[in-house]
């Protein structure tokens, strides 16, 4: 499994608020919070955004709120994979929930450039910056949590536990 | 080696005789906890997974806090399928309009939640409970589901970082000039996957409102959790309230701490979070003449009947500052029926300021006080990112109820202490 595509940076510490403002959480409906992905930080993301871009942040990626719409509104626009520095608890655990795919990987993080082409290998954890010509290795998962990406997320790898 | 508090609870819930930091454990729940921002996507999960009874109606709560009563239509229709979800599976502790509180505010409150308890709840601020001695964390709606579902959740056990409380808040400071105070010295990431442990001779000192307070933002420092030892306050804060009987847990002599802190609560100032990061701390008294529109008083992290009698000292036959909304919104309907019965209300009201029902409303930029562009408020909130109380343009300054309440009166961010 693989993603590719061109990459939109963002700083430090990027919150759920930002990612999706909680005016619009009066419902659960995915392709309608999506149309307001980043809004607060980028409000030309959702109509610059194509199938496998990828998200670069800094560190403690998706502080603040629990709320799942956030790594689902990004899932829902297409974006392929959120990398970043680090990431804030609960965020990196929805994340693994929906089937959402991030990496830690500060050198990552840190090199590649707003508008760089960018592909990563989720099996081996490289990332490969196209425009630059550098590679990078993220950590990869602990097993039990690639279990549960594997089978599609939190729930359907406990409906298969059953 | 010995075990933390949080390590202790953990490994009881998860059947084993000891666990150590990193370890990945399946554990068993107590309560699963929801709003009705995270209940309907928890639901919708739930019925995708194909999913039709809950482990236990009597361990899980669903409280309708952030949006109600409704505050439109499609925020009704979210409310009624919580309803309908609670209903169609007898859930114990269900809480509409009328009954209901901030969920943070009204667990505690209602002795839902109790000592040694495994508790996760799909709201960040869940860590709210560790100051009655539980294991307690914010978590995503697809783990409510799964929770409601198994009673069980996945966790890497965390290691830890001690807070060693020394001395006795002065005058006009509380537990929020403590969090603040931490959180300004480690930042928000501080804490990241961590548990934060309070210990030491200062915590008998501490109120059990104090505590909840500190404990409910220990996510804004990234923890995984908060969490205080059980001591005499405890005790008689849970005695004839908690419907669990209480168990307790104590950090082993030897335990383990990535690192210790420690916090003289007697060098303790005013503090004031500034724009837009909780991190960016500074005395209230240093920060000059920063003029307000709006001044609000609640949440899950301020909404408790000692943050209503600190407003009301501050506030009582005063008036609040020409131009200056005061919007001051109690924690559950028994601390507004409280607020009722001593008069605060009236007070509240005869000085200026609106008393609402129980509602997380403004806090997350939902309803009842959200600001335009430019406008700026002090909040006893939890957050004040950008756009979080309404135009990505405002800004949010977050304090205690007495800096809130001293800043209503003057106009201006305002240390309280100037005020006595």
């Amino acid at each position: 499994m693989e993603t590719k595509g061109k990459v939109f940076k963002y700083p430090d510490n990027v919150d759920t608020d930002v990612i999706i403002p909680a005016r619009y959480l009066n419902t659960s409906d995915a392709n309608e919070l999506a149309k307001h992905c980043m809004e607060d930080i980028d409000n030309t993301f959702v109509s610059r955004v194509n199938k496998g871009d990828i998200i670069v942040a800094g560190w403690n990626f998706g502080c603040g709120s629990s709320r799942e719409h956030a790594p689902l509104v990004i899932k829902t626009c297409g974006t392929g994979c959120v990398i970043a520095k680090s990431f804030a608890r609960i965020f990196y655990r929805n994340a693994i929930n929906i089937g959402m795919p991030i990496l830690e990987c500060e050198a990552a993080a840190e090199e590649i450039e707003d508008g760089d082409e960018v592909s990563v290998d989720f099996g081996t954890g490289v990332i490969t910056n196209i425009t630059k010509g550098k590679t990078y290795k993220a950590e990869p998962f602990p097993s039990f949590i690639q279990n549960i990406i594997g089978k599609g997320g939190l729930l359907a790898s406990l409906k298969e536990g059953c | 080696m010995g075990m933390t508090m949080t390590q202790k609870i953990l490994a009881a819930h998860a059947g084993l005789e000891s666990v150590k930091a990193g370890q990945l454990i399946s554990a068993k729940l107590d309560i699963v906890l929801g709003n009705d921002i995270t209940t309907p996507v928890a639901v919708n999960e739930f019925k995708k997974a194909g999913f039709d009874t809950v482990f236990n109606k009597d361990k899980i709560a669903i409280v309708l806090d952030h949006f109600v009563p409704n505050k439109d239509i499609k925020a009704a229709e979210q409310s009624k399928q919580c309803r309908e979800f609670a209903l169609a599976h007898s859930v114990s502790h269900f809480y509409d309009v009328g009954k209901m509180g901030i969920e943070h505010a009204l667990l505690p409150e209602q002795g839902v939640v109790t000592a040694g308890d495994c508790i996760i709840g799909a709201d960040s601020h869940t860590c709210t409970y560790g100051a009655l001695g539980a294991f307690s964390t914010g978590v995503g709606s697809t783990d409510m589901a799964a929770g409601m579902a198994t009673g069980t959740a996945w966790f890497k056990v965390p290691s830890a970082i001690r807070f060693e409380l020394k001395g006795k808040l002065p005058e006009h400071c509380s537990g929020k000039d403590v969090i603040l105070t931490i959180i300004g010295m480690i930042g928000v990431d501080g804490a990241l996957y961590r548990s934060m442990e309070f210990s030491g001779e200062g915590v008998a000192t501490l109120s059990m409102d104090d505590r909840l307070c500190i404990c409910n933002m220990a996510i804004e420092a990234g923890a995984k959790n908060g969490i205080f030892p059980v001591d005499e306050v405890t005790k008689q804060y849970m005695e004839g309230r908690c419907e669990r009987t209480p168990v307790i847990y104590e950090a082993d002599e030897d335990a383990e701490y990535e690192r210790t802190i420690e916090i003289d609560l007697g060098s303790i100032v005013p503090t004031v979070a500034c724009p837009h990061l909780p991190e960016n701390t500074h005395p209230a008294e240093e920060l000059g003449d920063i003029k307000i529109d709006q001044v609000v008083i609640g949440s899950c992290t301020n909404g408790r009947m000692e943050d209503m009698e600190a407003a009301f000292n501050i506030l009582k036959d005063k008036k609040i500052a020409d131009n200056v909304r005061c919007i001051i919104i109690p924690g559950t309907m028994q601390i507004l029926r409280e607020c009722v019965q001593r008069g605060y209300v009236t007070a509240f009201i005869d000085a200026g300021a609106v008393v609402s029902t129980p509602t997380c409303g403004p806090c997350l930029g939902g309803y009842m006080g959200i600001l335009a562009a430019g406008e700026r408020c002090i909040a006893t909130t939890n957050r004040n990112f950008v756009g979080r109380m309404g135009h990505v343009e405002s800004e949010v300054y977050l304090a205690s109820p007495a800096t809130a309440a001293a800043s209503a009166l003057t106009g201006y961010i305002t240390d309280p202490r100037r005020n006595s």
